[in-house]
């Protein structure tokens, strides 16, 4: 409860220091504002604590999600500091994230279908702002439109999901729809069934997954790159650990409703991110579609829904948001320095710039799931998670998949290695050096020594 | 006490990171670095290690132990000569480099070190999933290596050579999770491994799934695409790393993580296996036959031997066995001692190309005498290294299968041929303008090349140390197929 009253706390200081007149010390308000955030989150560890008349329950699982969460966001903070805000809107663009981040949390610990679609949209507005955060240019509210328009469809998927749930089952609470769905087929089945397949759908919308991810590409590309970081750590774990929440607590009784149906977008989302991803030229979109394909191998986790589901979709989400979070800055970095979006720009990387260029090995060798980096054992439990469930083909499909992955994640390394004739020497200011390092060190720490985070869920 | 195992391993790769900041002295850092590498190891092999004793100096504890992924390790007869192998071509593959220009010399010779430092690991690994992690490792050094300091089309080569080999890596760790699944206690550890039996469909599949990540690696016949342009355009000391030690990893695979594990799967599938290796040979040693490149020729003859080592290890014949190890070191030896010769050639005249050298002898009498040598150890002349290993291959072949065998020693007489139509074209022939003023050998060439030399000459004229370091863990292992045959037909 803490967490979430810390951070609508710090949401609402955010938007009245401009008037209050207190702008120039946001920033640290703000850091210290998310670690204690942070704090209140890791406090709740183990206390299980069911709140606001069960809308809310505040387990482990909610607890590591919601660290998770955090502590994303608060890296992306000093990550941005000097690369997206400006005086003029940082106030604004500030709070949005402070927002999105509580409706993150929403969807990390709800226990009741309305605060899930409260989650759901208190993120997603957010966000559509924040997807235009950059006026002047044209792609950037191209993206906020088409971010608005298909997140508003999705929203509909879900409240017909919702509603035609609570037709079937009486209730919003999700402990009573499991016991409604465990007590096996009612005069209702129908409509519980179409309730469930319209979830799917919709939470298939928000974590981009084929074929409802044809908003991600151009939402991604368009927005300001600091926001595409913002989307592909904090969102897509956000979207991921509600969608196994949900699944796992309620649907768990009735998979062979749904799982058929989620295996065939699993194994779409995989080849059809990582073929697209693979023709792209512009590493933005390709990491786009990139994300759209490690949402397929998260799928693997939720279709598998064992024990070890959670603890791999943790550490897979964890593993991608270092990376992701790694490579959209650097892309950020390298973009304002040369202006190009393009595989281009990362030439001679190695000679300008050798940090970024060895972060920039660490971090698509952790997104193509090579060791020693984090996402190599990201791939590993998702797949062991698969295999135990028994779906060898689909894990065989995965392998494949993440074999593509390797041909386009290694285009801008070997472009790194390229020499160019206009590289010049250019240096990052120390604080985002720090945070990239940092990030770059856990993604290995994890690679070497993963047991420091499967503990937590063992 | 000190682990001695664990520090053989991460000795250089404390010493590649140490290298990567050493600046201007990097060569001389990792040199030193892999020559302390090389006294530990030789210090191991004679104070703490018993040929006869099976595992030794064994470590294990558990690193993941909810997925049975523990950290163990350990050396017998077999991993211990490959693991000399390994310590022993390391230094002077850094010494070849020594005098060549070589941009940002830190980062390359600490990649070098660290690929060092994942090989012993590969050789020293007796948990399959340890073993999967130092394989995918040893790919990462040489795949930035032959990136950032290969020739002109290196990105494309580079990119083919990483995919077919992780590939083949992905399918051995899809086998190993599954194996591991069969395990009494869900671990990845190689004795659980041993103690499974398997159904002959299972191991059928699992023959299929390692047989290919070892093959590519080593490659056999028909995986082997990647390999002439990777070695042509990696550069030299890549090459060495790379035909020197790294194929070796295929083979010792194929040794310890598969012939006792899937008797059934080896004695069904085992024939088309070694016929596809011959097949190899065969096909390697026509094509370097008529090759104008000389280091695509070595390329090409190392496919040919490869071959032949991979034929002989699935006829698991005592003899089969212990000549793949005796000759997996001699191949080392004079695969590296001809990439260098390809190197000063390179070096000297700025070409390859068989048709513009010549007449080189007359100028540089040392290089022509070594390189004369070096070339009768690969072709397997008596009283070189190259000798016993083929001799004891061929006749293990010849016992399992003698239409194999013939065709096989057939090849040895093809590597004759082309290897000394080779030596006459570039160093007697006519003499031609670029090798005129060809200069004989300089120190550090020297060092490398005479060090081969008698390397080439101690092992073919007593080969008895090797035999005895090897003999009993090869018939250690020979037992563990014969039982675990055994168990697994009852």
């Amino acid at each position: 409860m803490n967490t979430l009253i810390a951070l609508s706390g710090l949401g609402l200081m955010t938007l009245f220091s401009e008037i209050f007149g207190f702008k120039k010390i946001i920033r640290p308000i703000i850091l210290i504002g998310l670690l204690t955030a942070l704090v209140f989150s890791v406090a709740d560890w183990n206390t299980n604590q069911s709140l606001f008349n069960d809308m809310v329950l505040v387990d482990n699982y909610a607890v590591a999600f919601s660290t998770l969460l955090i502590g994303l966001t608060l890296l992306w903070f000093l990550l941005c500091n000097n690369l997206f805000f400006d005086p003029v809107t940082e106030v604004d663009h500030s709070a949005l994230a402070v927002f999105a981040l509580i409706g993150a949390v929403c969807m990390t610990m709800y226990s009741n279908m309305i605060m899930l679609f409260l989650g759901i949209e208190i993120l997603s507005i957010s966000l559509y702002v924040l997807a235009g955060a950059d006026k002047t240019n044209l792609a950037s509210n191209e993206a906020a439109i088409k971010y608005f328009l298909m997140g508003a469809f999705a929203t509909g998927f879900l409240l017909f999901g919702i509603a035609l749930t609570y037709g079937a089952t009486g209730s919003f609470s999700l402990a009573a729809i499991n016991t409604a769905v465990s007590n096996g087929p009612g005069p209702n089945m129908m409509m519980l069934t179409a309730g469930v397949l319209l979830l799917l759908i919709a939470m298939s919308f928000k974590v981009s997954a084929a074929p409802f991810h044809f908003w991600a590409p151009d939402v991604y590309q368009g927005a300001p790159t600091a926001v595409t970081a913002f989307m592909s750590t904090v969102v897509k774990t956000a979207a991921f650990a509600a969608f196994l929440r949900l699944f796992s607590t309620v649907f768990s009784s009735n998979t062979e409703v749904w799982s058929s149906t989620l295996w065939a977008i699993a194994a779409l989302t995989i080849l059809l991110g990582n073929i697209a991803a693979a023709a792209q030229e512009n590493i933005k979109r390709m990491l786009a579609y990139s994300s759209v394909a490690h949402a397929g191998y998260m799928l693997l986790a939720i279709l598998a829904m064992n024990q070890l589901a959670a603890g791999a979709l943790f550490f897979y989400s964890v593993a991608y948001s270092l990376s992701s979070l790694l490579s959209f800055s650097i892309l950020l970095i390298i973009s304002q320095k040369t202006g190009s979006e393009t595989i281009s720009g990362f030439r001679g990387l190695f000679k300008s710039n050798p940090l970024l260029a060895v972060l920039t090995i660490v971090a698509m060798l952790s997104l193509a799931g090579i060791p020693p980096t984090a996402g190599f054992f990201a791939k590993y439990f998702v797949f062991t998670a698969a295999l135990d469930a028994g779906y060898l083909g689909l894990v065989i499909l995965a392998v494949a998949g993440s074999l593509i992955g390797v041909y386009y994640y290694f285009r801008p390394l070997m472009a790194v290695f390229t020499p160019s004739s206009d590289s010049q020497e250019f240096s990052v200011d120390k604080t985002t050096v720090f945070v990239l390092v940092l990030l770059a060190i856990a993604s290995l720490a994890l690679g070497i020594s993963p047991r420091w985070l499967t503990a937590l869920f063992s | 006490m000190l682990p001695l195992l664990s520090t053989l391993i991460f000795l250089p790769l404390l010493g590649g990171l140490i290298t990567f900041f050493s600046g201007v002295n990097a060569r001389k850092t990792a040199l030193a670095v892999a020559l302390v590498e090389l006294a530990l190891s030789l210090w191991v092999l004679l104070a703490h290690f018993v040929p006869t004793a099976g595992m030794q100096l064994v470590e294990d504890y558990w690193w993941v132990e909810s997925l049975g992924i523990s950290y163990k390790m350990g050396l017998d007869g077999i991993s211990m000569a490959l693991v000399l192998l390994t310590t022993v071509l390391v230094p002077l593959i850094i010494l070849s480099a020594f005098g060549r220009d070589v941009k940002s010399p830190s980062l390359y010779f600490g990649l070098i070190l660290l690929m060092q430092s994942a090989l012993i690991g590969v050789f020293a690994s007796l948990d399959g999933f340890l073993f999967y992690l130092f394989w995918e490792l040893a790919l990462i050094p040489i795949y930035l290596i032959c990136l950032n300091w290969g020739g002109e089309n290196r990105t494309r080569i580079t990119l083919k050579f990483f995919i077919y080999t992780l590939f083949g890596s992905l399918l051995m760790l899809v086998a190993f999770i599954w194996m591991r699944a069969q395990t009494a206690n869900q671990s990845f550890d190689i004795d659980q491994f041993y103690a499974l039996k398997l159904s002959s469909d299972a191991q059928s599949w699992i023959f299929w799934a390692l047989f290919l990540a070892f093959a590519i690696k080593m490659p056999v016949f028909p995986f082997h695409s990647w390999q002439p342009d990777t070695y042509t355009d990696a550069p030299t000391q890549g090459t060495m790393l790379l035909s020197g030690i790294m194929l070796k990893m295929g083979i010792y695979g194929v040794i310890r993580w598969m012939l006792p594990v899937l008797p059934i799967g080896v004695d069904t599938w085992g024939l088309l296996a070694a016929s596809l290796a011959v097949a190899g040979i065969v096909y390697a040693s026509l094509i370097a036959w008529v090759q104008k490149d000389f280091k695509r020729l070595i390329a090409y003859s190392s496919i040919a031997h490869v071959g032949m080592i991979a034929a002989a290890v699935f006829t698991l014949s005592t003899q089969g066995l212990l000549g793949s190890v005796v000759q997996m070191l001699s191949h080392g030896v004079n695969v590296v001692g001809l990439f260098l010769v390809a190197d000063i050639l390179l070096h000297r005249t700025g070409t390859r190309d068989l048709g513009q050298l010549g007449g080189i002898r007359s100028v540089a009498p040392a290089f022509a005498t070594t390189f004369i040598i070096i070339l009768l150890g690969a072709v397997a002349l008596p009283l070189t290294n190259g000798f016993i290993g083929e001799f004891m291959l061929l006749s293990g072949i010849f016992r399992y299968n003698i239409t194999l065998a013939s065709l096989a020693g057939l090849s040895v007489i093809f590597g004759a041929v082309y290897m000394l139509r080779a030596y006459r074209i570039i160093m007697l022939g006519e003499q031609q303008s670029s090798s005129a003023t060809f200069a004989d050998l300089v120190w550090n060439e020297k060092a490398v090349l005479y060090t081969l030399v008698v390397l080439i000459f101690l092992f073919g004229v007593y080969p008895d140390p090797l035999i005895r370091l090897v003999g009993p863990s090869v018939e250690h292992l020979q037992e563990v197929i014969t039982n675990a045959g055994a168990a697994t037909l009852r």
